[in-house]
């Protein structure tokens, strides 16, 4: 049995990854949808077997640590609800995606595969593998129809923002590492004081950027340009979800530091607030739910940060279960009418009554209405709340009014019998976005049932008796919200959507764009960025680079003085001295012939004539020798006398 | 075995001067086989490698050479070397396929690039600081001729460029080589007995210096910012096999040196100036991730991202050197970072560089704003592209993740400082996305119009790498097992 489900927990992963794969990158389109769905429905029923048998496998990795994937309570609830809302999205989607279908299919596989990784990882490696990995797959999801340039822009959107929060988790890493926690989740509250913080931080940093809490909400805006069974699965059950899985995986860190729980808490119910106001404003219905599904994962992000795990888990998977139902019904108006403008789809709800009724469901449990699922959810985290903080519980209640307000706006929008002026209005926004069909298929109704029965059941996570036994199994003593509370919440529901009925919904103007969050972004942060890129790409260019070909010009210039000095000074020099030794060879040959050689014959002439002179005395007669000998004599005493 | 690996290339290339009665087609098989053997040599030896322990070698050969300075044919291998020998041979095996249609003087084209992979597989195997210096400066030369030779726009000049300032930091490097023989007692250049003896230790100054000039001599071959100026115009004017090879190999014999001879044989002067070493580091990073991304010619933008790679390199070895009790396992994590970084940045760059060199064989031009929605008529190039721009922002699933996140985590560890360097994997992730976007989306115009997909030779040489990319980056564990224990070896001898 352990065997068995190891090998099922592998595979559960693995084989949605390699089907993925080799869909993604061959381009048979026609098994496609078939290989996929059988696919995702053995990945379905491997989620069921892990969900009971809680089996354990690891692998060596790096860093010192294992690829370490397990299923406790915490996963066995998320990963069955991945699982079934991925292969309902893709039957959906058989309906909305003409072309390109394996791809289309593969991508959405590779990303099951992700986030199935990411609600089963045990340690940081596999964590962060995974958590990207649905960063990438998103990105070419959102930006599948990629003819079209802002829907790509929208996917490197997702991407990039949702990887800036990412590097929180590669700052965790480090800091747990250098804390001696070792990279294990569990193990990360063990950490040292100092790092502990690090690792919340980045923890929580990451979390908030896929869940598209505040300030990070704006991609997930954006991220509605891709094909709504992409926004089913990806912005409902999976990539933000497992944001507000993974701050309700590290609850115990979270709650370890002091100050990352509340500050978590309150993140969540500010989003909860404004972005419920923000859906409140918006005249599209996918950008309605995609700022509802911000406000929802609030409530998930407070139930961690007020240590209601229990509540927040079963919040995610009962939104899980609402959202994608009303994404895919937003997807079948889309595909039939080619609107998803709110205007655009008056009355809409009469026209394909099986969408009209499950998608009323899914609006009146995202409204709080009891007792469908978000209504026992939702009060599962408000119960938490209160217990903390009054002033946290206050907004909570508020944000729970705003979501019963926005639902009731797209309900009596989609119920409405307008007068005639104003169908004609409706139907004039038909087409504007794709060439409607006009009709909604099997497979795009189907889900739709099995997804409403979700919405309608599920809050019993949070009720008892199986509320009590899910918390039990995520170590928690239950807590169960007073039924005055439980009664007020149904009522306030209640109250605002009569409300909406009797008078529409104000729609601030200044909450349409998202609290200018984008353009904050790229005021403050990308703007400044790539303007710093250009000036140092040009800095690179004009200086750097003019300071190196600068260096070796002016090692040239100096070669060509060198070689001029050599040619007209060292050369010069040489040949001056060469032409004057000759000048004065040539003078000394003249002062040679002349002089030297004159004076010498002149010794030699004065010479002869001495000598001649010298022969005179030579007489050969004793007489005249005398007479000379006499006179050196006399001049010799003379001499003698005259120098005494 | 190693002797063989090394110089069978040589020999063949030696053929392929000797014999020019061969045909075109015949010296471009000759170097494929040629490529193909060399990499199944090396394969055998992983499959038989054992780690040597600290302070050894596998496979080891000596033979005397230069005795009077007692300088000897000293190879062998150890987990360090050894996956950037593997590398290597497979980076020149696919550029091979590669070049299966070129044209342009097949011949002598394949006995330059048979010269260069003898050379660059010696250096990465020598034992001995003269052998390293020699093929060193051999791949300097090779690499000049095949961008003068086979380079397109102003190719001469980017030749000269790279050429005379890469060949005046090996002077540096050798002048760093000279001062560790004379310090060295007995005087020797071997690498193993070096790093044994630690010459200069306790002397700050001169150890400072040899170190500096060692440090210099590397940083302009790596290359690290400031020093980078030579890297874009030398890619851009490049050939496509050429600048696989630039980028996948012979940058790496910069940060290899490093980890084999700055480090263990000068591991004081290492601890002493390993800030610095950080914060170039970090700002290689950063720097070379920001003019990445004012870039818009494709081919500088992947020259630029590879100062950031290489920075990740630099940053982590210095964060090694940041010696602390409790940090251990931490330096040797980074470490271990930085030679898959190597590895991984090899083959994921090395495929970029012959992707690009198609858009340029085909369109002419490596200018993004020229293309747009490439990927209607070429699909395969759009795929590939795709995964080797996702593998080098470090995208998990490939090789890049498995080294930045070893990086990143050792050395936060260690150095919390070389956290600024985060911000580096979010540009890039920014760039590569916005380049992808510009060439492969929306309506197929410019450039792009009828465009040919890539060819079976292409799509066999580009996709073997980036399947080994995908390799490592699911199945990291062959690679780190190898690399880990030598990783340890280094730290433990950075910390003597």
């Amino acid at each position: 049995m352990t065997v068995m489900a190891q090998t099922a927990l592998w595979l559960l992963v693995l084989l949605p990854a390699v089907v993925g794969g080799a869909l993604a990158l061959s381009r048979s389109d026609r098994a496609a949808a078939a290989v996929s769905l059988a696919t995702a429905a053995l990945t379905a029923a491997l989620a069921v077997v892990v969900a009971l048998a809680r089996p354990q496998v690891a692998m060596p990795f790096m860093a010192g640590s294992d690829l370490a994937l397990g299923v406790d309570a915490l996963s066995a609830l998320v990963v069955p609800t991945v699982a079934f809302v991925t292969l309902l999205a893709l039957v959906f989607s058989t309906g909305e995606i003409g072309e390109s279908q394996a791809r289309f299919h593969g991508l959405m596989l590779l990303f099951a595969s992700g986030a199935l990784m990411t609600a089963t990882a045990q340690t940081l490696p596999p964590l962060l593998f995974a958590w990207e990995v649905m960063g990438a797959t998103s990105f070419a999801l959102v930006g599948f129809w990629w003819r079209e340039e802002h829907r790509v822009s929208a996917g490197v959107t997702a991407f990039v923002t949702t990887r800036a929060a990412d590097v929180g988790i590669y700052l965790a890493a480090g800091a747990a590492l250098a804390g001696g926690a070792g990279l294990a989740l569990a193990d990360l509250p063990d950490g040292s004081e100092g790092w502990r913080h690090v690792a919340a931080a980045g923890v929580l940093v990451a979390a908030l950027g896929k869940a598209a809490q505040l300030p990070f909400s704006f991609w997930l805006s954006r991220a509605m340009e891709g094909p709504s069974s992409v926004s089913a699965l990806l912005h409902s059950a999976a990539m933000v979800a497992m944001g507000g899985y993974l701050l309700l995986r590290a609850e115990p860190l979270l709650a370890s530091t002091g100050w990352a729980a509340p500050a978590t808490a309150w993140v969540g119910a500010l989003t909860a607030l404004l972005l419920g106001a923000v859906a409140l404003a918006q005249r599209d219905l996918k950008q309605l739910l995609a700022a509802s599904t911000s406000a929802q994962l609030g409530f998930v992000v407070m139930g961690a940060g007020l240590a209601s795990v229990s509540g927040g888990a079963a919040h995610l998977v009962a939104h899980a279960s609402t959202k994608a139902l009303l994404f895919l019904a937003a997807g079948a108006w889309l595909t039939a009418l080619g609107t998803r403008r709110l205007t655009g789809l008056l009355g809409v709800a009469r026209r394909w009554p099986l969408v009209g009724w499950t998608s009323t469901l899914g609006l009146l449990s995202l409204a709080g209405v009891a007792p469908l699922a978000l209504w026992a959810t939702k009060d599962a985290v408000l119960a938490a709340a209160l217990e903390t903080s009054p002033w946290l519980y206050a907004v909570g209640v508020a944000a729970a009014a705003l979501a019963a307000a926005y639902a009731g706006k797209v309900l009596v929008l989609l119920w409405r019998r307008a007068p005639e002026p104003e169908r004609a209005v409706a139907e004039g926004h038909h087409d504007e976005e794709e060439q409607g069909t006009r009709r909604v298929g099997l497979p795009e109704q189907a889900p739709l049932v099995v997804l409403a029965f979700g919405a309608a059941l599920l809050g019993l996570l949070a009720l008892p008796p199986v509320g009590d036994t899910v918390a039990r199994a995520l170590g928690e003593e239950p807590v169960h919200p007073a039924p005055l509370e439980m009664a007020l919440s149904a009522v306030v529901a209640l109250v605002v959507l009569a409300l909406v009925w009797w008078r529409p919904a104000p729609e601030p103007a200044w909450l349409r764009g998202w609290l200018g969050l984008e353009v904050a972004a790229h005021t403050l942060v990308v703007r400044p960025t790539v303007a710093l890129a250009e000036s140092l790409a040009r800095f690179d260019d004009r200086v750097l680079d003019r300071v190196v070909t600068g260096s070796a010009e002016a090692v040239l210039g100096m070669a060509r003085r060198a070689a001029t000095f050599d040619d007209r000074v060292l050369d010069g020099v040489v040949e001056t001295t060469a032409g004057m030794s000759v000048r004065a060879a040539e003078r000394a040959g003249r002062v040679d012939g002349r002089w030297l050689d004159g004076a010498v014959e002149g010794v030699a002439t004065a010479t002869r004539r001495l000598g001649r002179l010298a022969r005179r005395p030579q007489t050969g007669q004793l007489h005249q020798y005398y007479v000379q000998a006499i006179a050196v004599l006399a001049v010799g005493v003379l001499l003698l006398v005259m120098v005494r | 075995m190693l002797s063989l690996i090394v110089f069978l290339p040589l020999a063949a290339a030696l053929a392929l001067v000797a014999v020019p009665r061969l045909g075109d087609a015949v010296s471009r098989w000759v170097w494929v086989v040629v490529a193909a053997v060399d990499l199944a040599l090396v394969a055998a030896v992983w499959l038989r490698y054992e780690d040597p322990g600290t302070g050894r070698l596998a496979f080891e050969e000596r033979a005397p050479w230069i005795p009077g300075v007692n300088s000897s044919y000293h190879i062998g291998v150890d987990g360090l070397s050894l996956p950037l020998v593997a590398m290597t041979a497979v980076i020149f095996l696919a550029c091979a396929v590669f070049a299966l249609r070129e044209t342009d003087r097949p011949r002598p084209q394949a006995a330059l690039f048979l010269f260069l992979q003898s050379v660059s597989l010696g250096l990465f195997v020598a034992a001995d600081l003269i052998l390293f210096f020699l093929f060193f400066d051999l791949s300097i030369v090779g690499m000049y001729f095949v961008i003068a030779g086979w380079g397109h726009n102003d190719a001469g000049r980017s030749a000269m460029k790279f050429f005379l300032y890469t060949f005046l930091g090996s002077l540096a490097l050798l002048a760093g080589f000279i001062g560790l023989y004379i310090a060295a007692e007995p005087h020797t250049f071997d690498m193993v007995e070096l790093a044994e003896q630690t010459p200069l230790a306790g002397s700050s100054l001169g150890g400072g210096l040899v170190l500096a000039a060692i440090l210099v001599g590397l940083a302009v071959k790596t290359p690290t910012v400031p020093f980078h100026t030579w890297l874009p115009p030398a890619h851009t004017d490049a050939p496509a096999i050429g600048s696989a090879v630039l980028a996948g190999v012979l940058l790496k014999m910069g940060t290899y040196g490093l980890v084999r001879i700055a480090m263990p044989m000068l591991p004081e002067a290492w601890r002493a100036w390993a800030w610095v070493i950080v914060v170039v580091g970090i700002v290689s990073v950063v720097y070379g991730a920001l003019v990445a991304l004012a870039q818009t010619d494709l081919k500088r933008m992947v020259a630029y991202t590879s100062v950031n790679h290489m920075g990740y390199v630099v940053l982590a070895v210095g964060a090694a050197g940041m010696v602390a009790d409790d940090t251990a396992q931490a330096r040797a994590i980074a470490v271990t970072g930085a030679v898959t970084q190597m590895v991984s940045h090899g083959l994921v760059t090395g495929a970029l560089f012959l992707l690009a060199g198609v858009l340029w064989e085909r369109a002419g031009t490596y200018d993004m704003g020229s293309y747009g929605g490439l990927a209607g008529p070429a699909p395969r190039l759009a795929t590939l592209f795709a995964v080797g721009a996702f593998a080098s922002l470090g995208l998990p699933g490939l090789s890049g993740f498995i080294a930045e996140f070893q990086i990143f985590t050792g050395s936060i560890a260690a150095a919390p400082v070389t956290a600024l360097a985060l911000v580096g994997i979010l540009i890039t992730a920014a760039l590569f996305l916005r380049a992808l976007q510009r060439i492969f989306t929306g309506p197929t115009r410019g450039a792009s119009v009828g465009f040919a997909d890539l060819r079976p030779a292409e799509l066999w040489s580009v996709g073997t790498l980036l399947v080994l990319s995908l390799l490592i980056g699911v199945l990291p564990r062959p690679l780190l097992d190898v690399i880990e224990p030598a990783a340890e070896v280094v730290v433990e001898l950075v910390g003597r």
